[in-house]
């Protein structure tokens, strides 16, 4: 059985949740895996790695459109007679795997974390308070996948790259501006986060955030009061509300934990919580946790991240 | 302009989370329902503040579920919608949903099409994309801006590294985030006037799921927190690295 796995390759690298999609789609079906892609991306060969055997992208599709992506994974799912397709639970994976769906007549699974157990796909629901199997009971699937939920694999011999020269129709949505802030490591798919909230007084005292942040190969985040606040951008709040996350480790510092952000990051492996409130509803749901000042806790920890990073 | 506003009913955000003795369904005994937040405080208050900005259209709200919805749909026009749509339909998967909004709203010259994001009790996101498919229509998840002008939406979302800007065409489907709207408290006129505006309630087409959530589950309990003093506040970095082994 072919599967097809959809993934965004813009920017400079394959970003890690294609390479886990890619991963996971080999994993899933057991037969040939077709990439589908769109853009300039480079390196896509690399993809065989992950277990994709071909990979086909259309260099003309440059925008954000979910019609044409659509039409581009069905007409790829038509050509190799795919019933699995996988995409990403990111936000171009969110405008084209349910469309996918719903063209397709299939059964989708939004945001699964892992491999099907018994034919029943894991997902968490109720902000991650819980979780639900679903079974898809129509001959042809979609699954979307939430990042950081397997491990990539490598080793594969490379994809080959094909061209897609069908007609995919006019765009109806397009990018009039990037605002960009700044590079970093994306907060969806980081394995690790630092992250601050108003305990941090303002937006002049994140400089050991960032800097702990750096030792820890980390991206850095914060709590909605801060994003509101305007001392940290809008794309770097985690929580219900802003970016859900599920990295291996998320450090909090200066968060209370509201129940709205522990919605958002509560799919964390390992939670530290740093909070001079002893009470901090935070720390019960941390795994390892400090009552102390953030400002006189904060360089201790970057000397020991120093220290380690010294010794490897 | 003629705006449709996807409304779902959910679980209040601080509900206790449980299910039945078999695990199949979520238990809403003792349970407040209110209108999933997404939908509310983003997608329908930014409809109701660009009809305003007009000075004329109309916003009208749809909602598939059965008759013990009707409380949650009031909410919405206590808030200003001008009438209200219930699809008597008890819920099965986000198809099923998408598929009876979409039959409701392909002959009725919708404008705009705003769903909130996500709902807060299954958080597929699913169906605004889906509703967007059936109708033929550009559809853009997780918008936090959102104008209109003759016949373009301006749409502004967060993305990894920055903000994104994009131009979609009338009509569209929008999935609404945090920043398009101001949550608005409805006011006793408002509450007095939902209770005689239209909520029509229309037969459902029998869609058929395509998926289903056969089991729930809660997580593990989570273990004791394990506290470092905070003069010894660097040994965390040591246990992170060698006990819980993540970096």
């Amino acid at each position: 059985m072919s599967t097809i796995v959809f993934i965004d390759t813009r920017g400079e690298k394959l970003p890690k949740a294609a390479q886990e999609a890619v991963t996971y789609a080999s994993q899933l079906a057991g037969g040939p895996v077709t990439a589908v892609t769109f853009g300039d991306a480079q390196g896509l060969e690399t993809l065989g790695a992950n277990g994709a055997s071909k990979v086909i992208v259309a260099r003309n599709v440059k925008a954000v459109d979910g019609q044409q992506l659509t039409r581009l994974v069905c007409a790829v799912t038509e050509a190799t007679g795919a019933t699995t397709i996988v995409c990403v639970a990111d936000a171009t994976g969110k405008a084209v795997a349910p469309r996918v769906a719903a063209r397709l007549k299939a059964g989708h699974v939004a945001g699964a974390t892992g491999l099907p157990e018994g034919g029943r796909f894991r997902r968490n629901v109720f902000s991650g308070k819980a979780r639900a199997f679903v079974e898809v009971g129509s001959p042809v699937r979609v699954v979307s996948l939430s990042p950081n939920s397997v491990p990539i694999t490598s080793g594969g011999s490379p994809a080959t790259v094909e061209e897609f020269g069908g007609d995919l129709g006019a765009a109806r949505v397009t990018v009039k501006e990037l605002r960009k802030a700044g590079a970093g490591i994306p907060l969806p798919e980081a394995e690790r986060v630092v992250s601050g909230g108003r305990g941090m007084k303002g937006p002049e005292n994140w400089g050991p955030i960032e800097e702990l942040a750096r030792e820890l190969n980390a991206a850095t985040a914060c709590s909605r009061p801060v994003a509101d606040d305007h001392w940290r951008p809008h794309h770097e709040h985690v929580g219900q509300t802003g970016v859900a996350i599920r990295p291996n480790l998320y450090i909090a510092i200066g968060i209370s934990g509201a129940i709205q952000h522990l919605a958002g990051v509560n799919q964390s492996k390992v939670i530290c919580v740093i909070n001079k409130d002893p009470e901090a509803p935070f720390f019960k749901a941390a795994d390892y946790g400090i009552v102390g000042d953030a400002f006189e806790v904060l360089p201790k920890l970057i000397d020991a991240a120093k220290k380690l990073n010294a010794e490897r | 302009m003629k705006i449709l506003v996807l409304i779902s009913q959910v679980p209040d955000t601080t509900a206790r989370i449980a299910f039945t003795a078999d695990n199949t369904q979520y238990d809403g005994n003792g349970v407040t329902f209110i209108v999933n937040p997404y939908d509310e405080w983003y997608a329908l208050v930014r409809a109701l503040e660009l009809k305003e900005a007009a000075g004329t259209g109309s916003v009208i709200t749809i909602t598939v579920g059965p008759a013990d919805t009707e409380a949650t749909i009031r909410k919405g026009l206590a808030i200003g919608a001008d009438e209200a749509v219930r699809v008597d339909a008890r819920p099965e998967d986000a198809y099923q949903v998408a598929a009876e909004v979409a039959a409701y709203a392909k002959d009725k010259g919708f404008d705009l099409v705003l769903a909130g994001k996500e709902t807060i009790d299954h958080n597929g996101g699913q169906v605004g994309a889906m509703v967007a498919e059936l109708l033929d229509l550009p559809y853009v998840p997780l918008a936090s801006k959102l104008e209109v002008s003759g016949g373009t939406a301006t749409v502004e979302r967060d993305v990894p590294g920055g903000v994104e800007v994009l131009e979609v065409a009338l009509p569209c489907v929008l999935g609404a985030a945090k920043g398009m709207a101001e949550q608005r408290i409805p006011n006793m006129r408002g509450i007095m006037a939902a209770r005689t505006k239209p909520l029509h309630v229309v037969p459902a087409t029998g869609q058929a799921a395509l998926a289903a959530t056969v089991r729930f589950e809660l997580p593990p309990a989570k273990g004791a927190v394990k506290l470092i003093p905070a003069e010894e506040a660097g040994k965390l970095i040591e246990l992170l690295h060698t006990e819980a082994k993540v970096i």
